[in-house]
């Protein structure tokens, strides 16, 4: 019976996620074909090349945490005060709100901000008022701003259910018991909602890790990220077998960010369950 | 040059949406979004009730549906729409971001596709890896090769045969916003220098490695098509040094120039025919010591599943009554003297779509080997890192 229910899953798992893994690791293994593709062989080669990515993983690896700590300072307010302050009977409504946005592909939203921080956009309204020639696309700002806003939901959803799910009770006894507002919320509150916190982080940062649009788009394609590495790889020079051992090479450096956030996640949260995963 | 076509005519409904692709091309570059987003495989199906049109003429021949891939907003489709009709073939378009997603797709097999557009360097890598057959030039009644520009048809001719003809032509130039910068520019030389001086963080080069390694080498006196390591290695020195002083590294150019906030970006002649008809202080030049001359092609695939109707469209496609009207929808050059002659006026006259033969001299076709090489991927990838 079990097996019976387990089975479309695992058959998912195996069709979309185990073999093409597995045909990743063969071309990661193989060479490029003269006129560009794979042709079969068994070498270290395309490994051995990747230090010639250094920067484009160096720049990864610095991205995807600082974006997922931006994104946190600016979901945790919103977060708290949805699962804390805000009237139960408009709660849901503002959840919701938050999700909306992700009915419009990103992808059409971040060409909106493309428009926005365009010299049509913001700085145009900033000439009225006399501040001139102020460039807002194709900086780092803007690329910090893409991400802090295309990531944001996935960051207040995992805060606002462990919030949500706090026992007021704690809170009370922590005021009757002498403590101000503030030290309730750094005793209290902010650990117990850690679990949270570390599940938006880990979500974040694994997407982040292979995010290239945003960089492309609102950074004039100026920075460059092991995503885009890949995506020229893969369709521009073609190179399958190198772009796959850059791939790999990625999936290994997520399960040790995972790794690494959940024994994190554990020692902070002591010996309370953590559903991270 | 505004509204330089069809300027007399009444609107219809088919025009107004063709003027809607136009508007969005304006804003988003063809294939530049498409291979950004990899979203090379948003198909359309333009005539989805072949049963309706179906004429006793050709319907046994020819089947009942056919499959082209091609570029974004590289057609009318009222052409495909009259094909049907004539033929009651149904026609399914398939558009694409690049030529490597093209070959890539035609690699992997089971496209479906009859007929398909490949840019002249990538033909005799199609040929090569036996993905397209030679041309059965008795079915191509209206392709006539003496009325070809043979500048454009031989990129076309592997070892003598020919294995794709030429649909349209188009050249790599530059393009300058002339209200702001005031530095003459009419060379790739000149591009480079004002990149760094004038037009300091307001230029755009391609993300694309055979042309903007490409013009970067013409910059230094070296051919667009240069692989040898030396030259190579001084075009990488110059594009890392001018690199802190571009706006963009991206071949959507459209939006950031429209915009001013770019002022000058490598661009290909249709993008420059629109910048200029909408904005005409953006003049579009080519470098006089050189860069990119292209022809999209059009070829059958081998394994086309429908190949008698990839044959009758690409045939209806060369004759130049029906040509004219993909040439005015599409904006680009073309390569057939009797098309050039059934064209307004007003379309020819334009010295961005058809420059004299004099400015056109110094510029290379890519090549193939230009578009393959390991040395100018991995270089590109150390300018875009730097």
């Amino acid at each position: 019976m079990t097996a019976a229910l387990v089975a479309p899953a695992a058959a998912w798992l195996v069709v979309f996620l185990v073999l093409p893994f597995v045909a990743m690791l063969v071309f990661a293994f193989g060479e490029r074909a003269p006129e560009g593709g794979y042709q079969p062989a068994f070498t270290f080669a395309q490994f051995a090349n990747l230090p010639t990515r250094a920067t484009a993983f160096w720049n990864t690896l610095m991205l995807a945490p600082a974006g997922a700590l931006l994104c946190l300072l600016v979901a945790y307010p919103t977060a708290y005060y949805l699962a804390v302050k805000a009237n139960p009977r408009f709660r849901l409504i503002l959840v919701s709100l938050v999700v909306v946005p992700f009915w419009t592909s990103l992808l059409v939203r971040t060409y909106a901000w493309m428009y926005i921080l365009g010299s049509r956009g913001i700085p145009n309204l900033l000439s009225m008022i006399g501040i001139e020639d102020v460039r807002l696309l194709n900086t780092p700002g803007a690329v910090l701003l893409g991400i802090v806003y295309g990531y944001l939901p996935l960051m207040i959803m995992p805060i606002y259910v462990s919030l949500e799910k706090l026992d007021r009770r704690l809170l009370e006894a922590s005021a009757d018991l002498g403590a101000k507002p503030a030290s309730t919320f750094f005793g209290v509150t902010l650990p117990l909602s850690l679990p949270g916190v570390m599940t938006g982080v880990a979500l974040v940062t694994i997407l982040l890790l292979g995010e290239y649009l945003i960089p492309q788009l609102l950074g004039g394609g100026k920075v460059f990220f092991i995503g885009n590495a890949l995506v020229d790889l893969f369709l521009q020079s073609r190179n399958w077998p190198f772009g796959s051992a850059i791939a790999v090479t990625l999936v290994a450096v997520v399960v040790v960010v995972l790794m690494v956030a959940m024994r994190i996640a554990w020692k902070v949260a002591g010996t309370r369950q953590v559903d991270l995963v | 040059m505004t509204k330089w076509y069809r300027e007399n005519a009444p609107i219809t409904a088919v025009k107004l949406a063709d003027e809607l692709m136009r508007l969005k091309r304006g804003s988003v570059t063809r294939r530049h979004f498409l291979g950004v987003t990899g979203l090379g495989f948003a198909t359309a199906v333009l005539a989805r009730q072949p049963g309706l049109f179906n004429s006793t003429a050709f319907a046994g021949d020819l089947g009942s549906q056919m499959s082209i891939a091609t570029w974004p907003n590289y057609h009318d489709p009222a052409t495909f729409e009259a094909f049907t009709a004539a033929t009651g073939v149904a026609v399914e378009v398939n558009v694409f971001g690049s030529n490597e997603e093209m070959l890539a797709k035609l690699q992997a097999g089971g496209t479906g596709w009859d007929l398909f557009v490949p840019t002249n360097y990538t033909i005799s890598t199609y040929a090569k890896l036996g993905l397209i057959d030679e041309l059965d030039m008795s079915q191509l009644p209206n392709y006539d090769p003496s009325t070809q520009n043979a500048r454009f048809t031989h990129e076309g001719m592997v070892d003598g045969k020919t294995y794709a003809v030429p649909k349209n032509w188009g050249t790599t130039g530059i393009a300058v916003n002339s209200s702001k910068i005031k530095a003459p520019v009419s060379s790739w030389k000149d591009f480079f220098e004002v990149a760094m001086t004038e037009a300091d963080g307001r230029t755009m080069v391609h993300d694309y490695q055979l042309t903007t390694i490409g013009n970067a080498l013409v910059s230094l006196g070296y051919s667009f098509n240069s692989i040898k390591s030396d030259e190579l290695a001084k075009a990488e020195e110059l594009l890392i040094r001018v690199k802190p002083h571009l706006y963009a590294i991206n071949s959507d150019y459209q939006p950031a120039m429209r915009a001013t906030d770019a002022w000058m970006t490598m661009c290909w002649t249709n993008d420059g025919a629109q910048l200029n008809r909408d904005m005409p202080e953006i003049a579009y030049v080519l470098g006089k010591d050189g860069g990119e001359i292209w022809t999209d092609f059009y070829a059958i695939p081998k394994s086309a599943a429908n190949k008698p109707a990839g044959y009758a469209l690409l045939n209806y496609l060369m004759a130049p009554e029906n040509a004219v009207k993909e040439h005015i929808a599409n904006g680009a050059p073309t390569t057939d003297s009797r098309v050039l002659k059934l064209l307004p006026e007003e379309v020819t006259s334009n010295k961005i779509v058809y420059p004299d033969e004099a400015s056109l001299t110094p510029l290379e076709f890519g090549a193939a080997v230009t578009l393959t090489d390991p040395g100018r991927a991995e270089l590109m990838a150390r300018f875009k890192a730097a």
